[in-house]
């Protein structure tokens, strides 16, 4: 189990990552998504002590990372396939690891088989390695202590389409037997696959979290009007979440997580006029992935 | 590369593991020593040790005249390659988990960074001691076949006291070599530091020695070359002593605190 609190980050007066909380469970696949420049991979290396964090904690089992006496027995790393030594060939790298662990050699034929890197393949040096040989051999490390958490940032990247098949039946597998499972992408439909909950992060902050079948259902209700912000006023006094909404393309609209039958009442009791009123049609997830998409492209346009 | 045959629970099954125990620090020793070797770069860096002694000693034999044909002229030549390449091996090893990136890895399995930087350090002076022990060989068998070949006397001019002192000094060379690579963290940035620190500083002291009355009273005392220097000499005074002690605190000591420092709680990325 991975266990963040209140984890900041910031350069300068920039904050990469604002205040996260969630946990990672045991037993499931946990998907860290957001779009490029959110804030996961900063987040990845403060959990393994690679980046201090500005404040808050990150646990693996209830302990720091580096209170782990032998931290690659218990949680799996793979935050860039290509930070190797160009020098070093796949099984030396591998041989490095599992000595450094004090695992038995044979533990690298093993890992080397369970990735499918052939005695020829992991003879070579990484120099000669596609980004797909680099993230099966990273992907190698990770497993080969045999951790009951993975941590993997972005590990899909460069495989091919039967690759990233069969990493989501390694990782779906490894999860129902009981370990803990977090990797991170920036592409909703790959992590859609095969994340049991999703964690949701746009400029270091978490927008949306649950199990996934609950983001994908809980879209609530589209409503209209021309006077949005009493609208929302009134609904967050009875207690309800509400957000604006861009799916309509103006200022007017809101996403309320309630049905439309009690978003009606609460407007009627306050006595607004509704333009519209209809249930938002499972699209939330979706939007609001896109949303955080346009807005670093938007960033990223200008620049 | 064949895909997706493999059962993917395989990474989790059967597999006895021993017990989390803390990694002891001859393992992570151990395990860096191997990683000197293992690269392309790496094996010929230290195999250039062995080479370039046996090229200084033939070249004493077939170009030093006979009168010099002294174990003193041996251990001179061979030493001048060791000053060089033992302080870039010394810089590579900690500079190369940064440049190469391997950093993340090492840093994962071994998240007290510290414990690295130690074993490193132990490493870099384990080769370093090594490579001397070697080269003194190389320079002895010399000496016996120059002296036999140019039937001279065989010179056995170096005590093992005046042998320890090139040790220490070449040790101390390849100590700065590692505080720059911690400072820099940079291959090509420490390796250039420590030609500047080493031929280009020491140049640049001289000059001002020779210009300055006060800087030569003092160049003793804040030269670290030149306070090396006199162990080459083969005798160390009590002052000389000091004068080691002071200038290594200045240029060595204290930008390898300062190093240290930053390097724990610098980003690894
Ligand atoms: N050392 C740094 N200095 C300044 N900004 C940084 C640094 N590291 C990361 N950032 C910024 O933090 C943000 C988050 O980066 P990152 O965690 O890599 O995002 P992601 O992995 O989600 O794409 C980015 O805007 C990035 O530019
Ligand atoms: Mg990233």
């Amino acid at each position: 189990m991975i266990t963040v609190a209140s984890l900041t980050r910031t350069y300068g007066a920039f904050t990469a990552v604002d205040d996260i909380t969630f946990t990672a469970e045991a037993g499931r696949v946990t998907g860290f998504l957001g779009p490029n420049g959110a804030g996961k991979s900063t987040t990845m290396r403060i959990m393994v002590g690679l980046t201090p964090a500005t404040s808050g904690t990150a646990h693996i089992n209830g302990q720091r990372f580096s209170d782990l006496p032998n931290p690659g027995l218990e949680v799996g790393v793979l935050l860039d396939a290509s930070a190797q030594h160009a020098g070093r060939t796949g099984r030396e790298i591998l041989t490095v690891a599992q000595r450094m662990m004090g695992l038995p050699a044979r533990r690298v034929d093993e890992m080397l088989e369970l990735v499918s890197l052939t005695p020829d393949e992991a003879g070579r040096r990484v120099r000669h390695y596609s980004l797909g040989m680099r993230q099966r051999l990273g992907i190698a490390t990770a497993l080969l202590g045999d951790p009951g958490v993975l941590i993997l940032d972005e590990p899909a990247n460069g495989l091919d389409p039967a690759g990233i098949r069969w990493m989501r039946d390694l990782l779906r597998g490894y999860a129902d037997q009981g370990g803990t499972v977090l990797l991170s992408s920036h592409l909703l439909h790959e992590i859609e696959v095969i994340a049991d909950d999703l964690v949701v992060i746009g400029q270091g902050r978490i927008v949306a979290q649950g199990t996934k079948a609950e983001l994908l259902r809980a879209a609530g209700t589209l409503v209209r009007t021309h006077d949005a912000p009493r609208l929302a006023t009134a609904l967050t006094a009875s207690g309800l979440s509400v957000v604006p909404s861009t799916t309509t393309g103006g200022t007017d609209a809101l996403r309320v997580d309630a049905d439309p039958e009690l978003v009606g009442k609460v407007a009627q009791q306050a006595g607004i006029a509704l333009a519209e009123l209809r249930a938002a049609d499972g699209a939330g997830l979706e939007e609001m992935f896109l949303e955080l998409t346009a807005d670093t492209q938007r960033e990223g346009a200008v620049a | 590369m064949t895909t997706t045959t493999l059962a993917p629970a395989a990474g989790r099954t059967g597999t006895p593991k021993p017990a989390p125990s803390p990694i002891p620090l001859s393992r992570i020793t151990a395990v860096e020593l191997r990683k000197s070797f293992d690269t392309r770069s790496g094996f010929w860096l230290l195999a250039s040790i062995g080479i370039t002694a046996v090229l200084a000693t033939g070249a004493v034999l077939l170009w030093a005249p006979d009168s010099e044909l002294t174990y003193d002229t041996f251990a001179a030549a061979i030493g001048f390659p060791m000053a060089v390449i033992l302080p870039m091996i010394a810089v590579l090893s900690v500079t190369s988990e940064w440049s190469q990136r391997s950093g993340l890895t090492t840093f994962t399995l071994v998240p007290h960074r510290s414990r690295v930087i130690l074993a490193k350090a132990l490493v870099a002076i384990g080769v370093g001691v090594a490579s001397m022990l070697l080269a003194f060989g190389i320079g002895a068998i010399g000496n016996i076949a120059g002296s036999a070949i140019a039937g001279v006397p065989t010179v056995w001019d170096d005590g093992f006291g005046v042998l320890g002192y090139i040790v220490l000094g070449n040790v101390l060379g390849l100590l700065v070599g590692f505080m720059l690579g911690t400072v820099i963290r940079n291959s090509a940035g420490a390796i250039v530091a420590y030609f500047v620190y080493s031929f280009v500083l020491p140049t640049l002291s001289m000059l001002l020695a020779n210009g300055q009355q006060w800087f030569r009273d003092l160049q003793p005392w804040i030269d670290f070359n030149f306070a090396q220097g006199q162990l080459f000499n083969g005798s160390m005074s009590g002052e000389q002593w000091a004068h080691l002690g002071v200038a290594g605190t200045i240029w060595l000591v204290a930008p390898l605190a300062v190093g240290l420092a930053m390097l724990m709680r610098s980003e690894v990325k």
